[in-house]
């Protein structure tokens, strides 16, 4: 009897009990998993990049032969001008970007979550004047006001572009923690702690912020995107140290020294198309993030087909979902690999001898018949 | 009026802010924009430097205060200076010759993008988990990528490959800027690619947007008993839940307006569009303060305007923000 594992049980309170719903990861919506995918193997390409790039960035091969070199096996993506290696610039220039917007990223949020935390809690003038300090930085245009901050600079290395785009960052972020603080502080728990003689400082640390985990994670992800999108563009018109190789800086020298009119698409296209895909990631994520927190935005393509019908209309009933959609061929591979998908193969051994894994599981549970169109063969 | 009033209070108070910011940044910052443009020019005379410090206002007579006052009573007559780069023009001349470009190119597009992305929203909103939801995370990936690259790009292929449109310049070389139709057919001509660039980049933008709203209020439950009632679906759609969907959205287009038009500025370099964007390039490359100074200026002005517009428009098509008005 000791050995019968519980998870194994088909007893219906005992599936229960032990299988807690799906981790976080499959509850992401499929948006937010692509985002994060991408996401972390630029984060990857950050981190190993400078130790597997194969040449010095800034090293210029004197050799004629090697100006302009397209792609081949000693230069992956080609060369510049000056015979630079555009893969080793690549991998170096991810980093220093990554850096520098996860940095302005981390320093605007936490600017934001100060403020709009301060100003919903304090209240009265305080908030007044904070709401407002933020809400005039929200409508004058960064960018200008961005150039001429870096303008007058007399270096415009990277811990001042840092520095710089983090004071120009966090407005917005402060504005919706603000509107998200207003709406819990007077919520039980709150006064609940307060009653019982928390300090203010604590309340806020560990009864207010932890509450606004989600809308903090989005705040960092939409200013990491500014960053990066605003420092590209900085240093497009020049306004970036040029010493060093950021993806910014790369695309400055290939616009500037004709890449494109000269034909030398690797040069000039691997550092916009890294850009566009960290960007694309973290909108992606962005939108998962949102999806994680309104349901109703998620992509409807599940619940129609349990419904049977090719077309739900927005403002039929909700369709309840008796299954979650079956996997794909790829994705029930891959799945196959995870640790549930051994318990679920087990139980669907127990209840019924073929089929969808999750579905008859599921179905045997609720004790329900699947609507007609439910069941795929 | 009391909504028009308080919003009126506010865009002046962040007219204030952004003078007052644009008056201590030269004040506050280490750099010497004299030094600068000294070290720029070596062939400078050793005398130029106090012609230089008059002309920049970084003489500083007088105290602060008398500064101050000096430089936004200048604001207002339009006295922005004189350019460092192309000597001795004003800067207002300058930006006179500019901006007209800039707003007819910029604000047409942004406009365009704005009803054709609030369109698409309805429509990807409405069908949820259609065909049109489904390639939206593919148009994000257009709205991810820097404005100047994809024009870049598309200068590349539409103009220097295909030769469908001209590489860049606001108009055809021997036309004299004038009313006359053959000048403006060749305006237009110059600018469908500029503009078809700032298009594709934003719409995702106001797509996506849109479309949350749209799902959100789809939920509601007037939406519901509309449908219930029996009412044909254009009518539901566009009377109950995109009527009420384009508050939000509205109100997103006046935040998001200062970021779009930065964009779309940097992206008139790409085509050498005779605009504030290139003004703004050769002045940063060329260590112009004056003139940087006065385009932020003149950007963040001609936002604020764009954004007491849109709260005029939501006063019109928002009875909700009316009734407020009336509390």
């Amino acid at each position: 009897m000791a050995l019968a594992l519980p998870a194994i049980s088909t007893e219906p309170s005992a599936l229960e009990d032990k299988h807690r719903g799906p981790g976080l990861w499959r509850r992401l919506p499929p948006k937010a998993k692509v985002g994060a995918v991408i996401l972390g193997l630029f984060v990857l390409a950050a981190i190993i990049g400078p130790m597997v790039s194969p040449y010095d960035p800034g090293f210029q091969d004197p050799s004629p032969g090697l100006s302009l070199h397209a792609p081949d096996g000693a230069h992956l993506l080609g060369t510049t001008q000056s015979g630079q290696d555009v893969l080793s610039q690549l991998l170096s220039g991810i980093r220093l970007t990554l850096e520098l917007a996860f940095a302005v990223g981390a320093i605007a949020t936490a600017l934001s979550v100060i403020v709009g935390v301060t100003a919903a809690f304090l209240g009265g003038i305080w908030d007044e004047l904070l709401s407002l300090v933020s809400n005039v930085f929200l409508v004058i245009p960064a960018l200008p006001l961005l150039i001429l901050l870096l303008g007058y600079l007399p270096q415009k290395g990277q811990t001042a572009t840092i520095v710089v785009l983090s004071v120009l960052g966090w407005p917005w972020g402060a504005r919706v923690i603000r509107a998200q603080t207003l709406a819990i502080r007077n919520r039980d728990f709150v006064s609940a702690a307060r009653e019982t003689g928390e300090r203010t400082w604590r309340i806020l640390a560990f009864e207010i912020v932890p509450n606004e985990v989600s809308l903090i994670a989005a705040s960092f992800v939409n200013t990491v995107l500014y960053a990066i999108a605003t420092s590209v563009a900085l240093a497009f018109i020049g306004l970036a140290d040029f010493s060093s190789w950021s993806l910014g800086t790369i695309l400055y020298w290939a616009q500037s020294q004709q890449a494109l009119q000269l034909g030398a698409w690797w040069w000039f296209a691997p550092p916009g198309i890294a850009v566009a895909l960290i960007g694309t990631s973290l909108v992606l994520l962005n939108t998962g993030i949102d999806e994680l927190g309104n349901p109703r935005l998620r992509d409807a393509n599940g619940s129609s087909r349990v419904s049977g019908r090719r077309r739900v209309r927005p403002t039929d009933p909700t369709p309840v979902l008796l299954e979650t959609p079956p996997r794909g061929r790829l994705a029930g591979f891959a799945h196959s690999f995870s640790r549930s998908s051994l318990l679920e193969r087990d139980r669907t051994r127990a209840t019924r001898p073929a089929g969808r894994a999750r579905s008859a599981v599921r179905s045997a549970r609720r004790q329900a018949p699947l609507l007609p169109g439910g069941e795929q063969q | 009026m009391g909504f028009i009033v308080r919003r009126l209070v506010f865009y002046v108070v962040a007219a204030w802010a952004a003078l007052t910011v644009n008056f201590f940044i030269p004040r506050a910052m280490p750099g010497n924009a004299v030094e600068a443009i000294m070290s720029k020019f070596p062939n400078l005379q050793p005398s130029a430097f106090h012609a230089l410090q008059a002309m920049l206002g970084v003489a500083h007579p007088g105290s602060l205060w008398h500064q101050y006052f000096t430089y936004i009573d200048d604001v207002f007559h339009f006295n922005f200076g004189v350019s460092v780069s192309q000597y001795p023009a004003k800067v207002s001349t300058l930006l006179g010759q500019t901006i007209p470009w800039t707003l007819t190119l910029v604000g047409a597009a942004t406009v365009i993008a704005f009803f054709l992305g609030t369109a698409l929203g309805i429509a990807a909103g409405w069908r949820h988990g259609g065909w049109l939801d489904r390639v939206l995370p593919g148009l994000m990936f257009f709205q991810a990528i820097p404005y100047f690259f994809l024009a870049l790009i598309l200068v590349d292929l539409l103009a220097v490959t295909v030769h469908l449109f001209p590489i860049g310049q606001g108009y055809a070389a021997g036309y004299v800027p004038g009313w006359h139709w053959s000048f403006i057919g060749s305006a237009i001509y110059h600018s469908v690619l500029p503009a078809f660039t700032i298009v594709i980049t934003s719409v995702a933008g106001w797509m996506l947007q849109m479309r949350n709203v749209m799902i959100t209020t789809i939920g509601e439950d007037y939406v519901l008993a509309a449908q219930a009632k029996g009412l044909s679906s254009r009518r539901v759609v566009f009377t109950y839940a995109a009527r009420n969907a384009l508050l939000p959205q509205l109100q997103g287009f006046g935040l998001a307006l200062g970021f779009v038009v930065s964009g779309a500025i940097i992206m008139e370099i790409v085509f050498s569009y005779p605009g504030i964007g290139l003004l703004l390039l050769n002045a940063v490359t060329s260590n112009d303060y004056p003139l940087m100074q006065a385009i932020f200026l003149v950007i963040t002005f001609t936002v604020l305007v764009a954004n007491f517009v849109v709260d005029l428009v939501l006063v019109l098509v928002d009875p909700r923000v009316r009734s407020q008005e009336g509390a």
